[in-house]
């Protein structure tokens, strides 16, 4: 059997010698608990007689459906307008929220989403816009998305930016992309394998898979950064590349992130960055000038997009002066006639050479208003300020814990992240995964937990720069009181966590097993 | 500055805990000559009120669709979103939450995807759905790949019939991928016989139903064909509605099912964000892209929900991941599901019934004029028109008289200039009689008699 | 009488004759966790030594298994389509994966026996 693909040494199986030990709770007739409102599934209550929109009636024409027609019913559940609103406001209130309270996963930069961005992404001259109604009926979009462009080649001293991609993993997939046409215009076909450091998020390796290249793993430094000596060591003709999260997936900036860059170049390798943490940098340095060649930003991290339960995001890429000639459709070019949107391969000039296409139409129009709509409120000085103080914050974490809880790589100053392991857990009986769904119960969101993979029970937090010194404060001393619970033995504390949310532990087993995706009647 | 809750005091306060002097002790690893002092060509912060009027400022430059009467589909359509829909995917828990992989603090996200996959498999005719991809036409790419893991084949045949931009979303993907593609030239007649393009090497047919020039075929007999020969067919669904009208590409043998669900609960958004349908059958579950939720039970034998099959995803495989996808479009899906619930089986019938009778009221006034062809005998909400002159001048004449006319096939296809005549229009409940009398009257003073 | 042997890649084979029934070891489950799902190789695919054959995963992890030894695919084990809690039961017993024809017998002579798995394991702990 190979090494596993894992996501780590997370347990997923419920101990149930802690199963059926649940304090008493008062029991109710309907099963809720007063506000906490138990609420079945659409078809459960819904009717297939039953809408919530008034809809004119059709005109009287002959049909032109081919013969077509529907003859059987979809099953579709309808219900009026107020129950759906309770419907779902009430399955909303089973979900915990950044406007709830802490949100510490790391590298997932859960920040404060301003509500100025939803208001201005709504305006009808942005949300009410067809992608393909005449460029001449849009010059306010086109001008956005070119300002948009502008702010971020800035911010990161690109020489092209790619709109285009959906998300993160997406940007990715562009970039890489890129690098890969790059290659293949030079004819250096014998450029196969990308460097990818050990510690990186999941999308990295799954990536340059995709695009057919062999990835050769980086290992860490003890002080877990990436060793200049072992890039240097596997820099040699085949590589491609360098996929590199910088700072990177422990909390650190790649010290020598300007070394490492060379190495890659010199082989005429191209720098690929993973942009997932640009929040901690954003307005103190510029990446095309460390080295990097592309770069997704994630504008549902950075830049205040909210996550929405999972997206959608957008994720575009900046270029170096060497990979933007190569940057896909569509994109803005500015020339005497002004600025224009390039759609399609038909007119190529002999500088680009766009390597294709990545998604229907130009982009999250609607994320980029959201984007600018937190740039130009924050300012240059208000996003250095940002950085700084997202920084700040997880350092403060660090200091309040740091005697209690035990660090990896040492105690060394990080950046927006501060990475815990597991190590302070040992002869407790409490896991990483306890530990945190015993934080559920105290009405925290868990920090992201078992990544980076490298480090055995990782606890990586990322406070971000919205949340205040009290509620900085509170969260410390929270943590500091759960450490000390679990050296106290008091494991049920834990071990039955979380016991005061909608439902309990959830059997994932069963799920992955015999997969249940869809209510089906009878069900 | 309005966001950041830390004042100097605490900053200071907060310094000193730490135990350096100052913020640039923690920012050290940063090579110093490249760190920068402030960055001159770029704005400071500025107040609510100003950005407001910076972006409202831009905004008004463009002509909003509601504003005008308004004929232009191809993959994207206007139709009325219920007031509902918006409020509900505002709530700070749906809007500033994450993904649910703590599944205890997410049941809400949860159960709604769990609606959202049965009302895809629904719509569709298919048994599965997963929690949605970015939009249909990466869908329609990564559909393809998981027909090349599924067969073990490296062919794909894409009509002519596709829509431009995903045919050229999966040609890159392919190229990239070092996979083979086989795309059908552009098929305004819909005379393509794709059954003849299958070999031993093809994984799969795709086309598209209503098709880009609003088409409607019975692929019935096709799919008999690709399955005989090993392949799997799938079906891209860019108007959604239809489905309320025409027979479910289940129901036609389709083995996987791609679509744009942007039509339901979504805006225009110029192009983003929107939300990727993805249906497929049971047996291919496990080489399903994306995310998916499924039922189980909590410690109590309570029923709950949970994030699964997570194996198949790259935070696990990493380089051997099914998909590099990451995000999926949940508050998307969110305001599809609502939009979904509040129309129901009633609602979401008479809406297409709508659509067809206003696309078909406007075909017959277009039949009217002289030298112009409607090309679609069949068709849902949209149609193609063989103009006497080129399309994309007629459109480009009567956005300066406000109306948007359609769009000209010749914007996603300029290298067929034997196409540089035909228009794709589109209409939706949205269209109003006077809408239609606007559009008939300006196309008559500009089309020569 | 059957032997029994094991790879480095904690699976185990149980030979008799030229033919052997593979999976994984006791330890290799345990590492694991719950299995939720096997992917089997069709019958009469050949392998060279080391190549993927089959698949298993559990909720958070997913491994290839290797042919142990080149081979040809006798049998699959149908019995974990629908219990692959078999592989966590009883990994060396009901919770076989595939029956092979072994093509080289000289590929075993590299393999551990029983007692040498027991002290690998021990080291890897």
């Amino acid at each position: 059997m190979s090494a596993q693909h894992s996501q780590g040494t997370r347990p997923t199986k419920l101990e149930t010698k802690f199963l059926g030990e649940t304090a008493s709770i008062k029991t109710t007739f309907t099963g809720n608990k007063a506000l906490n409102i138990e609420e079945p599934l659409l078809f459960e209550v819904g009717s297939y007689d039953k809408s919530g929109v008034d809809l004119p009636e059709p005109e009287n024409v002959r049909s032109r459906l081919g013969g077509l027609e529907r003859k059987t019913p979809i099953g579709l559940p309808g219900l009026s307008e107020p129950e759906t609103m309770r419907h779902y406001v009430r399955l909303s209130q089973k979900n915990y929220a950044i406007d709830l309270g802490t949100y510490p996963l790391g590298s997932c930069t859960m920040k404060h989403n301003p509500r100025l961005n939803e208001k201005m992404a709504r305006l009808p001259g942005f949300a009410d816009i067809h992608p393909l109604q005449p460029i001449s009926s849009v010059p306010g979009a086109i001008e956005l998305m070119d300002y948009l462009s502008y702010w971020l080649l800035e911010l990161t001293g690109a020489y092209g930016v790619a709109l285009s991609p959906r998300a993160g993993a997406h940007g990715e997939l562009c970039g890489m992309m890129a690098i890969k046409a790059a290659h293949t215009h030079a004819k250096n076909t014998h450029k196969t394998t990308i460097l990818v450091p050990d510690s990186a998020h999941g999308t990295n390796p799954a990536t340059a898979a995709l695009l057919g290249y062999k990835v050769k793993a980086v290992p860490a430094r003890e002080d877990g950064t990436v060793s200049v000596e072992a890039i240097q060591e596997l820099a040699t003709d085949e590589v491609a590349g360098l996929m590199l999260t910088n700072p990177n997936t422990c909390g650190l900036f790649e010290r020598d992130i300007i070394k490492i860059a060379d190495a890659i170049h010199n082989v005429g390798g191209y720098f690929y960055c993973d942009g997932a943490n640009f929040n901690a940098i954003v307005g103190k340095v510029r990446p095309i000038d460390l080295g990097v060649d592309a770069m997704h930003i994630n504008l549902h991290k950075t830049f205040s997009t909210p996550h929405g339960g999972g997206g959608p995001g957008s994720g575009p890429v900046v270029f170096s002066e060497a990979l933007a000639p190569f940057a896909p459709l569509p994109f803005l070019i500015r020339d005497m006639d002004g600025l224009s949107l390039r759609e399609t391969c038909g007119e190529n000039t002999s500088e680009q050479h766009p390597f294709g296409r990545l998604a229907a139409f130009h982009g999250q129009m609607g994320m980029f208003v959201r984007a600018l709509s937190y740039m130009l409120s924050h300012g240059a000085d208000g996003l250095k300020q940002a950085s700084e103080d997202a920084v700040l914050n997880a350092n403060y974490i660090r200091a309040g814990l740091r005697d209690v809880m035990s660090q990896p790589y040492g105690d060394q100053n990080c950046m927006h992240e501060v990475l815990f392991d597991q190590c302070f857990l040992k002869d407790t009986d409490v896991s990483t995964l306890d530990f945190a769904k015993a934080m559920i119960d105290e009405g925290y969101h868990p920090m992201t937990m078992y990544f980076p993979l490298v480090v055995p029970g990782a606890m990586l937090i990322e406070p971000t720069e919205s949340e205040s010194l009290s509620s900085l404060d509170m969260f410390i001393a929270t943590l500091r009181d759960l450490v000390q619970s679990a050296h106290n033995g008091e494991i049920e504390r834990f071990k039955q966590a979380p016991e005061l949310t909608p439902v309990k532990r959830l059997d994932e087993t069963k799920a992955a097993r015999s997969p249940v995706l869809r209510w089906q009647d009878g069900s | 500055m309005r966001y950041l809750p830390l004042t100097d005091q605490d900053r200071k306060h907060m310094l000193s805990k730490i135990g350096v002097d100052g913020i640039d002790a923690l920012f050290s690893d940063i090579p110093e000559q490249l760190q920068l002092s402030n960055i001159d060509t770029l704005p400071n912060h500025a107040s609510e009120m100003a950005v407001e009027r910076h972006l409202s400022a831009l905004a008004n430059k463009n002509t909003a669709a509601s504003s005008v009467p308004f004929f232009v589909g191809a993959g994207a359509y206007k139709h009325h979103v219920p007031a509902t829909v918006d409020h509900i995917i505002q709530r700070s828990e749906f809007l500033t939450s994450y993904t649910p992989y703590q599944a205890e603090m997410s049941q809400g996200t949860l159960q709604a995807l769990f609606e959202f996959q049965t009302q895809v498999s629904l719509l569709t005719g298919m048994e599965v759905a997963n929690a949605s991809m970015y939009d249909g036409s990466t869908g329609c790419a990564e559909a393809v790949l998981m027909a090349h893991r599924v067969t073990k084949r490296k062919k794909a045949i894409l009509s002519g019939g596709l829509h431009p931009h995903y045919r050229d979303v999966t040609q890159t993907m392919s190229d990239f991928a070092d996979y083979e593609v086989y795309a059908h030239t552009p098929d305004p007649e819909n005379v393509e016989s794709l059954a003849d393009f299958i070999d031993d090497e093809t994984s799969c047919v795709v086309v598209q139903y209503p098709n880009f020039y609003g088409h409607i075929n019975d692929f019935s007999g096709l799919a008999e064909k690709v399955h005989a020969s090993g392949a799997l067919l799938i079906v891209v669904v860019t108007e959604i509605v239809s489905l309320g009208a025409v027979k479910s590409p289940g129901d036609m043998g389709a083995d996987i099912v791609v679509g744009e669900g942007q039509s339901i609960g979504n805006s225009l958004n110029f192009g983003g964000p929107y939300v990727g349908l993805f249906a497929t059958r049971q047996k291919f579950v496990r080489q399903m892209p994306g995310r998916v939720c499924g039922e189980t039970v909590d410690s109590d034998g309570k029923r709950g929900f949970v994030l699964t099959l997570s194996t198949r995803e790259q935070h696990i495989k990493r380089e051997k991941a099914t998909s590099n996808i990451c995000t999926n479009s949940g508050l998307c899906c969110l305001a599809f599901t609502v939009h979904l619930s509040l129309l129901g089986e009633l609602g979401f019938s008479k809406l297409a019934q709508v659509n067809h009778a206003n696309a078909v009221c406007l075909a017959e006034q277009i039949e009217q004029l002289p030298n112009v062809e409607i090309l679609t005998s069949s068709f849902f909400n949209e149609f193609t028109v063989r103009l006497p002159v080129k399309a994309s001048e007629v459109v480009e004449t009567l956005a300066e008289k406000n109306i948007l006319a359609g769009v000209p096939v010749s914007r996603l296809e300029p290298a067929s200039p034997e196409l540089e005549n035909l228009l794709l229009v589109a209409s939706t409940e949205m269209n109003t009689d006077k809408d239609r009398e606007t559009f008939i009257t300006a196309l008559k003073e500009v089309l020569p008699s | 009488m059957a032997q029994k042997l094991y790879t480095k890649d904690h699976e185990y084979l149980i030979i008799e004759g030229d033919t052997a029934s593979v999976g994984i070891s006791d330890y290799a489950q345990q590492q694991l966790g719950d299995v939720v799902y096997v992917e089997l190789p069709e019958v009469g695919k050949t392998f060279a030594q080391n190549d993927e054959a089959a698949t298993v995963e559990s909720v958070k992890a997913a491994s290839e298994v290797y042919a142990p030894v080149a081979c040809e695919i006798l049998e699959s084990n149908a019995a974990l389509g629908d219990t692959p809690n078999l592989i966590n039961e009883d990994p060396e017993g009901q919770g076989w994966f595939f029956k092979i024809k072994i093509a080289n017998k000289s590929e075993l002579e590299a393999l551990m026996s029983e007692q040498e798995y027991g002290k690998f394991v021990e080291g890897a702990a």
